[in-house]
């Protein structure tokens, strides 16, 4: 499978990344490389394999249902969590107007 | 003022305790150096204060005959991608400069725990993107390697090259590394010295930028086998805030260490002897085979089949979890923020993410959001996952035959930056002994063989079962005590 300038135009866009015309064009064989080269992966027969979800078997834990169960991520830090934010406003994430 | 940039984790741990000399000692020949090798460009920020409060403290703490921490007195580099509590963050990226966390990861807590300092934040290929540390916004990182009647800039190998580069030119005794595919191992075989990725869940992921989650592995680099056991168990532990840490107790790696291998088998994998492999490399791995054996090892053929698709499946998982990984990057929570005159915000994410990424992070993003894309993801993603469980089946089946694999680390030494830029192809396969393990999670260390004929270092690379550390640091031992590898780069900075 390859891509073309369309294609790629169209995943930028679902990657929320801006790209020129000249920058696609420059990415259309840059990718068309890499995906050739990963095709032959469909050599491998994998009848009857699951797909690996995780490398070292290991039980997902809970954690204990309390508040503040570690204060540094618990609540309670609204200025911390907003003290890198490029526009903060008010105590929130300032954005450009969503709605008219 | 004495010069202690020689020294090791080790000897300056066993110094600073028996009071041959004080940590602050230490710490100013360390911060010394540091400022005279700006031209390696090795760090993105230096941190002289921390690493003199850290030292003081220990000094204060030891006049007071209280007990010394695992690292106490050792001021280190910490690679850029590890959260630092007030201290610029960028993973090497636009999109993150400025970025100050109000926390601290978890891996460089505890090395402070441990008594250690931190020299400043180094250098890395952004977000733990690349081969040769030629894609850092913040500049190409020298190693100070150069090959034998040429004054050409070398790669220090990357990711980890700014850590690479500032242990082997004696600016720092040991600095933290990532491995996602190679990120320690490479640059640690180009740059002599060692390096040890531990079995995926040893050392906690919380604070550490996140590149592909299921492969990322934090370790130590160091120039001696010793130095990376003593730092791996002050960095490793369980972590409540990862989930996929491992609730397992931190084995004592430094005093388990033996080079007797008597009894040990070692596997050497058919299917690693490539075409496009140095020479020199081939000629390393005979010689690492010779030493082992020597040091009481049966060296026993095995075969691991599928590593030809190990880095093409890699080159699928990894971009997918980068692409998902790296959405947060928004221009709303924190970093960049591009925000052109009347945009929406949609416009200002599309337009923050263009200036913030560089090239190659821009690629693997959309690879990766093109092989999880609907009608791509059963033929890409869903097979490199299936093909990522045979590879790591390929081991298990190998580890009913041997203890420990030797394989070579990379296929060639370093080379000039800006050599490999043509096609990013050529740079993914500077990796190809690197990714397999790193794809079933297992431990894995690079450790130095030899030199070439130009004079580069070349690396061995030993992998393990999972959570055998040891089995891989005590074969690292019994060849580091064989190759008696003592070159270091003349100073020419």
């Amino acid at each position: 499978m390859s891509v073309d300038k369309a294609t790629v135009a169209k995943i930028a866009s679902l990657a929320r990344i801006k790209m020129g015309d000249e920058e696609l064009e420059r990415m259309v064989p840059e990718l068309n490389g890499i995906l050739d080269w990963v095709e032959q992966l469909g050599e491998v027969d994998v009848t009857g394999v699951e797909p690996m979800t995780a490398v070292i078997p290991n039980k997902l834990r809970l954690r204990d249902d309390v508040v503040d169960a570690d204060p540094l991520t618990g609540g309670g830090k609204r200025d911390d969590v907003l003290a890198n934010a490029p526009a903060a406003e008010h105590g929130f994430f300032g954005v450009p107007k969503v709605i008219e | 003022m004495a010069d202690f940039t020689d020294l090791g984790v080790k000897d300056i741990r066993d110094g600073v305790a028996s009071g041959e000399f004080t940590a602050r000692e230490v710490a100013e020949s360390f911060n010394a150096a540091v400022a005279d090798a700006a031209v390696l460009n090795a760090f993105i920020v230096t941190t002289p204060e921390h690493a003199l409060a850290a030292a003081e403290k220990v000094d204060a703490d030891r006049a007071a005959g209280k007990q010394l921490g695992k690292m106490a007195g050792v001021p280190i580099g910490m690679k850029d991608l590890f959260a630092t509590h007030g201290v610029q963050t960028t993973a090497a990226s636009h999109i993150l400069e400025g970025f100050k966390p109000e926390y601290e990861s978890t891996v460089s807590s505890n090395l402070w725990a441990a008594g250690a300092g931190m020299l400043g934040k180094l250098n890395l290929d952004q977000f733990a993107m690349g081969s040769s540390n030629e894609t850092s916004y913040f500049g190409n990182v020298n190693s100070p390697w150069r090959k034998e009647g040429s004054n050409a800039a070398m790669s220090p190998g990357g990711s980890s090259g700014g850590s690479s580069s500032a242990v082997a030119s004696r600016i720092a005794p040991a600095a933290t590394g990532t491995d996602t595919g190679g990120s320690i191992r490479q640059p640690a075989a180009f740059a002599g010295i060692c390096g040890i990725k531990p079995t995926y869940g040893r050392c906690s992921r919380w604070g550490v930028v996140a590149f592909a989650s299921s492969l990322d592995q934090a370790g130590p680099m160091a120039r001696s086998v010793e130095d990376c056991a003593i730092m791996l168990e002050a960095m490793a532990g369980f972590d409540p805030k990862d989930s996929t840490s491992l609730q397992m107790d931190v084995p004592t790696w430094e005093a388990g260490l033996s080079a007797d291998l008597k009894g040990k088998k070692v596997g050497i994998a058919k299917e690693y002897r490539m075409d496009g492999t140095d020479e020199a490399i081939l000629k390393s791995w005979e010689q690492g085979k010779e030493w082992l054996r020597d040091a009481g090892a049966e060296i026993v053929d095995i075969s691991l089949p599928h590593t030809k698709y190990a880095l093409p499946a890699y080159y699928i998982i990894a971009p997918a979890e980068a692409s998902s990984n790296l959405a947060r990057y928004d221009g709303v929570r924190y970093g960049l923020r591009d925000l052109p005159e009347g945009a929406g915000l949609q416009d200002m994410y599309a337009a923050t993410r263009a200036a913030g990424f560089g090239d190659e992070v821009k690629r693997r993003i959309l690879i990766g959001t093109y092989v999880l894309s609907a009608g791509f993801y059963d033929a890409y993603y869903n097979q490199a996952q299936k093909v990522r469980a045979l590879v790591a089946r390929d081991f298990e089946h190998a580890w009913a035959e041997c203890d420990v694999i030797l394989a070579p680390t990379t296929p060639t030494a370093s080379f000039p930056l800006g050599s490999l830029n043509e096609d990013p192809l050529t740079m993914y396969l500077n990796d190809v002994f690197a990714v397999p393990a790193s794809l079933a999670g297992l431990p894995a260390m690079s450790v130095p063989a030899a030199l070439t004929e130009d004079g580069l270092p070349l690396g061995l690379q030993l992998v393990g079962k999972p959570f055998d550390e040891q089995g891989v640091l005590n074969a690292g031992l019994a060849i580091q005590q064989r190759a008696g590898f003592t070159a270091k780069p003349e100073k020419w900075w």
